[in-house]
């Protein structure tokens, strides 16, 4: 009798203990977004996301991180997703299942997702701006200084880098969504596997392509070791218009602003609003993508 | 006497290590229908789909034996594998329309031959659903999703998409056993109707429906070619006990 209630006991204290568990989740959630809310709601307006700083960025708006940002992600895009899906492909099309070949490639894949990104941010400040950078100067411009710098192009490529296990992965799952009765169809009017990937296979697996890009950019607006040392800048007067130009960054703006200013106390409000610009941006960015996604996983479950 | 469009020797297929198909040698006749029956995992389906070679695409599978079609070996090295499935259309269990319109899953096969002059697509198109009996049904609508027909009309819109690439061989993997009793009598109807111009093979489960539509009947079990011989014969006096036991319903 005693034992039993004993045991009762303990069981109601484990019990209670996931459950606290799991509700601090939440309670932790809802405390970041009243605090930030909160924080940035006076400044937050249209105004502050149109506007430049001003007072050696005390006051005014954070449109150029916002356009950095965008141009960032936008760069970034366009050499992480062709390049992901390329590799997404070959491991679903061409690489046998159990091969070698294929479980090395996923082994790196997976390695590089678990990379800390400021070795991204050391990797692309070494191989990027030291060494392809600096080579490029030296071949085409006669030593002198254009890309052997920090900029935008590099930064938007080691971004890429730190992005492409999400892309690979998104894509991969959508392909093999794409039902086997389908290629087989296209197979069996005699129409050669690369005809089939290109009018089946990858038509099919759009919306596994868009899910893996939007949270590519999801995580690279949000990303900031990666840029610290290939392309941000403290501030510019003006928009990056080159690729060989630096840009200025939601995130790295924060950082800026928070240890950088030469009044913090003063730039609260700001850096309050810029956290909530880039957490609506990723928080919009993650939600559409799960619902393409889950819209993906029904559609294979059929 | 009909000539032997199909001719398999000693045919043999494993997965891995499990045999699937056990020394197979038939003679498949031009122009007739021929029906391939017996109980589940018995190797039909898998000896229908290594006559296109189909089978490629799934790995460990090894295949000895010849598949001989107009006299050429199709395991030959020197065989395009493209090409011969160009020439052997197959129709499979569930439709498969792509998620294209109409038109453009009739016109699949034409354009990935490279042809790409309209007036000519809209012929081809116009022809093969003609031929699949479907035209009348979805003339008005050709540009529209091919999702949204019936199960039964997507069957035989599937028939016209394999016609559409002028096969000489058909290849049906239980064609009817997803659909609903009407859209199988239109089904077999235009069974009917190709085998004037088409060898056509027929992987079924249903008895009634192997001695409504085909000439020749196959019998398989465990792997092995029981019986082959005219659908008449093999319906009312099989030479084997096994095959008149699974066509009396016996087992299976």
């Amino acid at each position: 009798m005693k034992k039993g209630n004993r045991k009762r006991i303990i069981g109601g204290i484990f019990t209670g203990a996931t459950g606290v568990s799991a509700f601090l989740i939440i309670a932790i959630i809802i405390l970041i977004l009243v605090v930030i809310i909160l924080g940035g709601k006076e400044t937050f307006s249209w105004e502050f996301l149109t506007a430049f700083p001003e007072d050696g960025m005390l006051k005014g708006g954070i449109f150029p991180a916002i356009y950095g940002t965008a141009m960032l992600v936008l760069i970034m895009s366009v050499a992480a997703v062709p390049f992901g899906t390329l590799t997404a492909i070959y491991l679903t099309e061409y690489a046998g299942e159990k091969s070698v070949l294929a479980q090395t490639i996923r082994f790196a894949v997976r390695t590089l997702a678990t990379v800390p990104s400021i070795i991204f941010g050391l990797f692309g400040l070494g191989f990027f701006i030291r060494f392809v950078g600096t080579g490029m100067d030296t071949v085409f411009l006669g030593g002198e200084l254009k890309w052997g710098q920090p900029n935008i192009l590099w930064a938007s490529l080691t971004m890429a880098l730190l992005t492409l296990p999400v892309v690979i992965v998104s894509v991969e799952e959508a392909i093999r969504a794409v039902p086997r009765e389908l290629r087989e169809a296209s197979l069996a009017l005699g129409a050669t596997k690369w005809q089939t990937i290109r009018n089946i296979v990858i038509p099919g697996s759009f919306s596994g392509i868009l899910t893996g890009t939007i949270l590519a950019v999801s995580r690279g607006a949000g990303e900031v070791a990666p840029i610290l040392f290939t392309g941000a800048a403290y501030y510019l007067a003006t928009l990056p218009a080159s690729l060989s130009d630096q840009f200025m960054n939601l995130g790295y703006h924060i950082y800026i602003l928070s240890t950088q200013s030469s009044n913090v106390d003063q730039t609260l409000p700001i850096q309050f609003a810029t956290t909530l610009v880039l957490l609506l941006l990723t928080f919009v960015l993650n939600f559409t993508a799960v619902i393409i996604r889950s819209g993906i996983r029904k559609r294979r479950a059929k | 006497m009909k000539e032997f469009k199909i001719r398999t020797q000693d045919l043999t297929l494993f997965y891995g290590e499990k045999m699937a198909l056990n020394s197979i040698s038939m003679d498949i006749p031009e122009k007739e229908v021929t029906a391939f029956i017996g109980p589940s995992g018995c190797g039909k389906s898998t000896f229908l789909r290594t006559l296109n070679r189909m089978n490629d695409l799934i790995p460990n599978v090894s295949i000895t034996g010849e598949v001989m079609i107009d006299g050429v070996n199709i395991f030959d090295k020197q065989i395009d594998v493209v090409n011969l499935r160009k020439k052997i259309g197959m129709v499979f269990q569930k439709s498969n329309p792509f998620a294209k319109s109409i038109f453009e899953n009739v016109a699949y096969g034409p354009r990935i031959n490279g042809i790409n002059n309209r007036t000519e697509l809209q012929d081809i198109v116009e022809t093969s659903l003609k031929k699949a009996f479907i035209w009348e049904e979805v003339k008005d609508r050709l540009h529209d999703s091919a999702l949204g027909l019936s199960g039964g009309q997507q069957q035989r819109m599937c028939i016209a998409r394999t016609l559409a690439v002028e096969p000489e061989i058909i290849l049906m993997d239980e064609p009817a056993s997803a659909l609903d009793p009407i859209s199988t009598a239109k089904i077999e109807e235009l069974i009917f109707e190709l085998k004037r111009n088409y060898t056509i093979v027929i992987v079924t489960h249903n008895m009634q429906q192997a001695a409504r539509v085909s000439d020749y009947t196959a019998f398989f079990y465990l792997g092995e070619l029981i019986e082959h011989g005219k659908t008449r014969k093999i319906f009312t006096t099989p030479d084997k006990k096994q095959t008149e036991d699974y066509i009396t319903g016996r087992f299976g």
